[in-house]
């Protein structure tokens, strides 16, 4: 067994651990732009639609719908469709560069929902009150909306990052580079077994470990909790983690 | 007369339009003074809730004129095209600097729960610009007013109804207001912090002046601590007038439903009672009115409800009497009751 590790590392190690290297920036980039771009558009749902606070039914409409595309396109439909697009942008249609339009551009709209639905958690009555003490849109948003929704974000963070890790995957059938490129190029084509099972390994336990963190995240800063057992929950939490290991 | 705070004049609003529309409020004309504590009561969907909302314009009037502390926030102009007048309303900018002097708390508290209760006063004086300092310190005054002032780091969670709304009264006070408008604050209490808060206001309103607006349904909080009130009934202002006026003298069923809620009615009592409905106008304190008709008299009557309530040591209220089978005795009952002062008898008949 120890033979076949040692075997095992010195022929695929340096293989992997680029694969790992390229998947995290890959999500790392397009989650950080796509939350650029998604926040300011869930944000902007928020506030025009009908009883938003600066309602505007066009903008709203035309917002909703565009999301409403965004979101109808499977992944890999629109990482082809949109190559001409990427190659303006970043210069090339593959690799790590060539798969971060395609992310950004899929998960814009996936954030830009999750953003909505975490704002309009906040009661509708907390906002009346800031209003009625003359803040402006931009207060309300700034020191209203995103502060109270922030446990809610943070959890909506996680599912958004686990969504682009999955994508880059499938980006990887196409030449993005990282573990779903490996898992392709070594266990479907060539057959190597146990670099794909090493690769699924990998994502299962970071799929865990960016859900777990982001829990613990979304709970240690909610305040609405009993703070008691909410110290509780968190360690059975982590203490049942353990124990599956 | 002290000078007005609030002027509402030909007030109407109404929500969607053509045959779906919904006339919420229809010609409110209101003029609340400087310092005092003014009461507007309706049952749920009299559009109360509403009618509080115009005043910093949480709702926008369909037409009328609004005015707080002498500046004009809805008013109407004719248009230059024809003749018609439209209502026109302040811009958003002096919008939210009168709104510093208007503040508002509510039935559901509103605090923001991922912020302190320390950093909950700070929040208007934030919106304003007041620096962090001159705010916690502002803050820790207003938390000491309201007897929370140990509680300045708890969070809202962790707070009883009680104390989440005087933590809400500190916050409104940040800015030091002119007026507080109360929508249904006490309504999500039980009966004796309803009775804390409403000390807090009267108390407020003696030391500060702060002028206090209570919209509510229940006649207790008016009778607690309103000087005057505005009955508010399917959109119209019924009766508006000082708190024992109205009391003493309700003259619109809006009212007599709300001074005496479920207050004893005939309909309840076999076909051919015959009844008296007695109603104290203010006499001193309760006279022993049915004690003293039965020894002077000799008559007996019987309850058949009765909704008293004692204002300032005077009496107010009705009752219902069932008067004996004999006629003539019944009519010594109705001659004797008729005398008394301050006390007014109707006969009513249960036709089944």
């Amino acid at each position: 067994m120890a033979e076949f590790i040692t075997t095992f590392w010195a022929e695929y190690g340096s293989i992997l651990l680029t694969g790992i290297r390229d998947t995290f920036i890959m999500v790392g980039i397009s989650t950080l732009f796509a939350y650029l771009l998604g926040l300011p558009l869930g944000v902007a749902l928020i506030l025009t639609q009908p009883h938003g606070i600066r309602p505007n039914h066009l903008l709203y409409r035309l917002l909703d719908w565009i999301v409403n595309v965004g979101r109808s396109l499977p992944f890999i439909i629109l990482m082809i469709a949109i190559m001409p697009l990427t190659k303006l942008i970043v210069g090339t249609k593959i690799g790590v560069k060539g798969a971060i339009v395609p992310l950004v551009v899929s998960a814009t709209p996936f954030i830009a929902r999750m953003v909505e639905t975490a704002l309009s958690e906040v009661d509708a009555g907390v906002i009346e009150a800031a209003q009625s003490m003359g803040a402006s849109t931009f207060q309300i948003v700034w020191k209203v909306y995103l502060p109270e929704a922030k446990p809610s974000l943070v959890l909506g963070g996680a599912i958004s990052i686990v969504t682009i890790l999955a994508y880059t995957a499938m980006a990887g059938t196409v030449g993005a580079g990282g573990l779903g490129d490996i898992a392709i190029q070594y266990g479907h084509n060539r057959g190597i077994l146990s670099v794909l099972w090493v690769t699924v390994i990998f994502l299962i336990i970071l799929v865990q470990a960016i859900q777990l963190l982001f829990n613990w995240a979304a709970r240690s800063i909610d305040k609405r909790l009993d703070q008691s057992a909410k110290g509780h929950k968190a360690f059975d939490l982590l203490a049942r983690f353990a124990h599956t290991k | 007369m002290s000078e007005s705070i609030i002027q509402i004049q030909h007030l109407t609003k109404t929500f969607g339009d053509g045959e779906t529309a919904v006339h919420a409020l229809e010609d409110i004309n209101l003029d609340i003074r400087q310092g005092e504590i003014f009461g507007i009561i309706g049952l749920s969907g009299a559009g109360k809730s509403t009618l509080v909302r115009c005043m910093n314009l949480l709702e926008r009037p369909t037409s009328g004129t609004v005015i707080v502390d002498g500046q004009q926030l809805s008013w109407m102009e004719k248009q230059a095209d024809n003749k018609d007048e439209k209502v026109v309303f302040i811009s958003e900018r002096e919008l939210r600097l009168v709104r510093r002097s208007i503040t508002m708390i509510f039935q559901s508290f509103n605090l923001l729960m991922q912020r302190t209760v320390l950093k909950n006063v700070c929040f208007p004086m934030e919106l304003s610009g007041v620096t962090a300092a001159k705010a916690k310190k502002r803050a820790l005054e207003l938390l000491e007013i309201v007897g929370l002032r140990d509680k300045a780091g708890a969070y809202p969670a962790q707070l009883s109804g009680g104390q989440k709304q005087r933590v809400a009264i500190a916050r409104a006070l940040a800015t030091d207001p002119k007026v507080l408008l109360c929508d249904e604050a006490t309504s999500a209490l039980d009966p004796t912090t309803t009775a804390s808060i409403l000390a807090l206001l009267k108390d407020l309103n003696q030391k500060l002046g702060v002028t206090v607006v209570v919209i509510t349904h229940q006649m207790s909080v008016i009778e607690e601590i309103c000087s005057r009130v505005a009955i508010l009934d399917g959109g119209v202002i019924a009766e508006q007038g000082k708190v024992e006026d109205i009391f003493s003298n309700p003259s619109t069923d809006a009212a007599r439903r709300l001074v005496y809620p479920g207050g004893a009615s005939v309909a309840q009592y076999p076909a051919g009672t015959r009844a008296v409905r007695v109603a104290f106008n203010g006499g001193t304190a309760y006279q022993p009115l049915i004690a003293s008709l039965a020894i002077d008299c000799g008559v007996k009557v019987n309850i058949l409800g009765a909704d008293t309530r004692d204002i300032d040591g005077k009496a107010f209220g009705t009752m219902l009497l069932g008067l004996p089978d004999d006629p003539n005795e019944a009519a010594k009952a109705l001659a004797y009751i008729r005398a008394q002062h301050n006390v007014s008898a109707e006969e009513v008949e249960y036709h089944g």
